[in-house]
């Protein structure tokens, strides 16, 4: 390949269009990537980002416009067109083969062989050289299925480099990632802008947006806003570019001292988990639960309303809850939005009424016989709250926006009028525009004498959101943070060297993470 | 500017042919069912006779009511192989009962008998966790067993006149399997459409996780639909027994295959989550109308079983396209 200067366009694409029946997705949007550049496109759920890298990647063929590729003109019917010309896709869901090696995964369907036998010594060769061209630790030989999800991302990117690349597109690649995870992920990206790759990167994460991107282009309502630097920007106005109005977060109300205990968690032991978590809800209150990825914070609260077995004491609106399962969990008022919305939450194939109205079946129904059929006004009152945007309510949940879908699990669980109200990442994957919605949604839940837990990875969500937070580590609540005790620092550091609480259970025997924190003394 | 303006154009006849397409896969069963009749209609004066129509609708009843069953369980994701094996056991037990102590005694122990061996299908896919495939295959060979050392191989002839009334006899002329067929039919698409078990049948098939965090009773539902398998593989013996008055040992073989068929073509996904009884009985009624029809006009018996392979793979190719293209 010819060396190319890095003020060349890689990609030049012009006045693309493509309409869907009813959407107008992209109206003669034009797009540059420059070798040795990392680009970042920004913009609200629908407003294109998708369609445009769809285009760029060979799997649907615009209607309209041109596309230039290292200087040709191109047109690209198939991935296999897009592949060919050093264009890879990492999709936001991995598509990975779980039970394969890390190096079957970056070599699929390209395992070198002699005499139809499998080279494993050059495969795993291969393999380890990508990885450490990357600076990425870990061994080829793991089975792909017991990588956390931040490095089976980092085997994607590797499996696209190893095609010899020169155009990779990121489409939300941080959205599953820890933090730690998401400093390998940056720090592989600057090293593939410095080989000359010219990366496209998207991403909802505006701060991150702007550190690690030499470019934005901002895409709305499925035309060009605008293409700059990102020097020159700053959080702000990417916001006002995205959506032309700013994110609002509410002002939070503290519950009143007395406010009634709804949850209280005692003893109960997460798998895995280096001591037994300890934790109270009070109505009205919104608890934010900090941590890593990988922390316990998801098991913590499956462990909760019975999803997972798990010793230990649970006492809802002050009454024991035994036996726990999702089920006596929803018939004492627990809600549980679970993390991963596609393949935990959603009916994806079924539509938006039948998804809303799936937890209160029973209340809206007779002798197992559903009143007014299921096409109850329970359910459109409840679209209607959280502000779902849809044509109509047959429409399948699986054709809706990620913050859409989030709302018709909100309402899901609204319906079912719920005392503990338990979100795990509630806006992973959301634009914008319906973060501030579900905030708020959030907010009037609580207000209505709701407990609330609410799990995050975003730091800013955690800070602006919590009435109090608690930090999670090794599977076990490990700070308890309060008032202005609720700081950035403060919740990172707990998350990463916090020990486990001390007056609660057993000490933990390792002394080179239970001293250093102040916070872990420090509780009520 | 005129790059637009063609993708206008273009796009236009795009969304009619993907209108058409959508159509097509949604209704492919009805139309194609309408198809054949149609040209049934015109190359035989007799198919469309009062006499045959019913004829047909008696020829279907036994699969139909199967497939009522199959689509629940089909429609939770899983799959029911044991009923026509399951049918057997039910034959010989009836036959034999009705026998000794009579019709109500025989139709209550087939009964229970196709419900209790679902029972043993469903806890051991809930409790054992063992796949709905092999669960049913290994009962598929256990009911077999049974039918066969319950009847030592022979087949047991029924002489219990009101017993042979039930399969044979006619109500307002219609015959009484098919009023149960439609009956059954009728109540199971209600079931379905309007009851919390029905939906919470969808919402299984759709996303079992799903389903389970929102509080749904998964394990409950997913035996249920086995044992309603079950029980209609015992309504459907009862109305094979009473039709043909003999309780033979290899009465239901390859039933489960024709039920599941129906089930298919008639737009049931094997994916789960969605479908209905409705599809299932067109479903039904087009590989019905396609045997009576090619038995009129003389086709060979052994010329048949390819149509109807080739009708399922054509049903099933149609609805892969759908599956995918949302």
């Amino acid at each position: 390949m010819s060396q190319m200067n890095s003020q060349d366009n890689l990609v030049r694409l012009r006045g693309i269009e493509k309409r869907y029946p009813g959407v107008h997705a992209l109206q003669g949007v034009d797009f540059d990537l420059r070798a040795g550049e990392i680009h970042a496109l920004a913009g609200e759920n629908g407003a294109g980002k998708s369609t445009l890298m769809k285009v760029l990647g060979g799997v649907i063929l615009p209607d309209g416009g041109s596309m230039t590729i290292k200087g040709e003109t191109v047109r690209m019917t198939s991935p296999r067109d897009a592949l060919r010309l050093g264009i890879s896709l990492v999709h936001q869901e991995l598509v990975t083969a779980p039970m394969l090696s890390v190096t079957e995964n970056i070599l699929l369907g390209r395992l070198p062989h002699r005499f139809g036998r499998v080279d494993w010594k050059a495969a795993h060769l291969q393999a380890r050289d990508v990885l450490d061209q990357l600076g990425v630790h870990l061994s080829e030989k793991t089975k792909m299925g017991s990588l956390s999800l931040g490095k089976q991302q980092l085997v994607e990117i590797a499996r696209a480099l190893s095609r010899e690349t020169s155009i990779l597109v990121l489409d939300e690649p941080s959205a599953i990632l820890g933090q730690a995870e998401l400093e390998t992920l940056y720090s592989v990206v600057r090293a593939l802008r410095k080989r000359g790759v010219g990366v496209v990167y998207i991403s909802h994460r505006l701060r991150e947006v702007l550190e690690l991107s030499d470019r934005v282009t901002v895409l709305k309502d499925g035309q060009l806003q605008k293409t700059v630097d990102a020097q020159d920007l700053d959080e702000e106005q990417l916001v006002t570019l995205m959506t032309g109005r700013e994110l609002t977060v509410p002002p939070k109300t503290a519950p009143p001292e007395d406010a009634p205990v709804l949850l209280e968690v005692q003893e109960l032991k997460v798998r895995g988990g280096a001591a037994p978590v300890n934790l109270t809800v009070r109505a009205g209150e919104v608890v934010g639960l900090a941590g890593l990825v990988g922390s316990g914070r998801t098991e913590l609260a499956r462990a909760i309303i019975g999803a997972d077995p798990a010793h230990g004491n649970v006492s809802v609106g002050g009454k024991p809850f035994r036996r726990r399962s999702p089920r006596r969990a929803r018939l004492r008022g627990m809600a549980y939005l679970p993390e991963d919305r596609k393949e935990q939450g959603l009916l994806l194939n079924r539509s938006i009424r039948e998804n809303i109205g799936l937890a209160s079946l029973g209340v809206r129904s007779r002798l197992g016989v559903l009143r007014n059929g299921w096409d109850s006004k329970n359910v459109q009152v409840h679209a209607t709250a959280v502000h779902l945007k849809a044509p109509n309510l047959t429409v399948n949940a699986g054709t809706m926006s990620g913050g859409n879908q989030q709302k018709v699990m909100l309402a899901r669980w609204m319906a079912t009028d719920p005392s503990v109200l338990i979100l795990d990442e509630p806006t992973r994957g959301i634009d914008v525009g319906s973060k501030s919605e579900i905030y708020q949604l959030v907010h009037k839940v609580a207000e209505q004498n709701c407990a609330v837990i609410m799990i995050s990875s975003e730091i800013e969500e955690i800070l602006s959101m919590s009435n109090r937070v608690l930090v999670m580590r090794e599977r076990t609540v490990v700070a308890e943070l309060v008032g202005a005790e609720i700081t950035e620092e403060a919740v990172t550091r707990a998350a990463i060297v916090g020990g486990p609480r001390a007056e609660h259970g057993q000490r933990r025997s390792d002394p080179s993470n239970s001293e250093s924190l102040p916070i872990t003394e420090e509780q009520k | 500017m005129s790059a637009s303006t063609s993708g206008l154009s273009e796009k236009r006849t795009a969304v009619d042919l993907s209108k058409i397409g959508a159509f097509v896969r949604k209704y492919g069963a009805g139309i194609a069912l309408v198809i054949l009749l149609v040209v049934a209609s015109l190359s035989s004066d007799r198919f469309l006779q009062y006499q045959n129509v019913l004829n047909i609708l008696r020829q279907i009843s036994i699969v139909g009511v199967l497939a009522i069953g199959m689509t629940f369980v089909i429609i939770t994701a899983g799959i029911d192989l044991s009923v026509g094996a399951i049918l057997t056991v039910v034959v010989v037990y009836a036959a034999d009962t009705v026998q000794t102590y009579g019709v109500v005694m025989g139709i209550t122990v087939a009964l229970g008998m196709g419900a209790l061996l679902g029972l043993v299908n469903g806890l051991g896919i809930t409790l054992g966790k063992v796949q709905p495939f092999i669960m049913t295959l290994g009962m598929l060979a256990m009911a077999k067993g049974i039918a066969l050392l319950f009847t030592q191989g022979r087949p047991i002839s029924i002489t219990n006149e009101t017993f042979l009334a039930l399969g044979n006899g006619r109500i307002f002329g219609i015959p009484n399997p098919v009023v149960v067929l439609f009956v059954l039919m009728v109540t199971a698409w209600f079931v379905l459409r309007h009851t919390v078990f029905g939906r919470a049948v969808y919402a299984v098939g759709a996303n079992e996780e799903a389903a389970r965090l929102s509080g749904i009773p998964v394990a409950r539902v997913k035996t249920a639909v086995y044992v309603l398998s079950g029980l209609m593989a015992g309504v459907a013996g009862v109305l094979y027994a009473s039709q043909l008055g003999v309780g033979s040992p290899v009465a239901g073989d390859g039933y489960e295959l024709d039920a599941i068929a129906a089930t298919v073509v008639g737009g049931t996904s094997l994916f789960g989550g969605l479908g209905g009884v409705g599809g299932t009985f067109i479903g039904a009624a087009l590989l019905g109308v396609l045997s009576n029809f090619l038995n009129l006009t003389g086709v060979s018996p052994y010329a048949q079983n390819l149509f109807r392979g080739a009708l399922i793979v054509a049903a099933v190719l149609l609805q892969r396209r759908s599956a995918r293209g949302v």
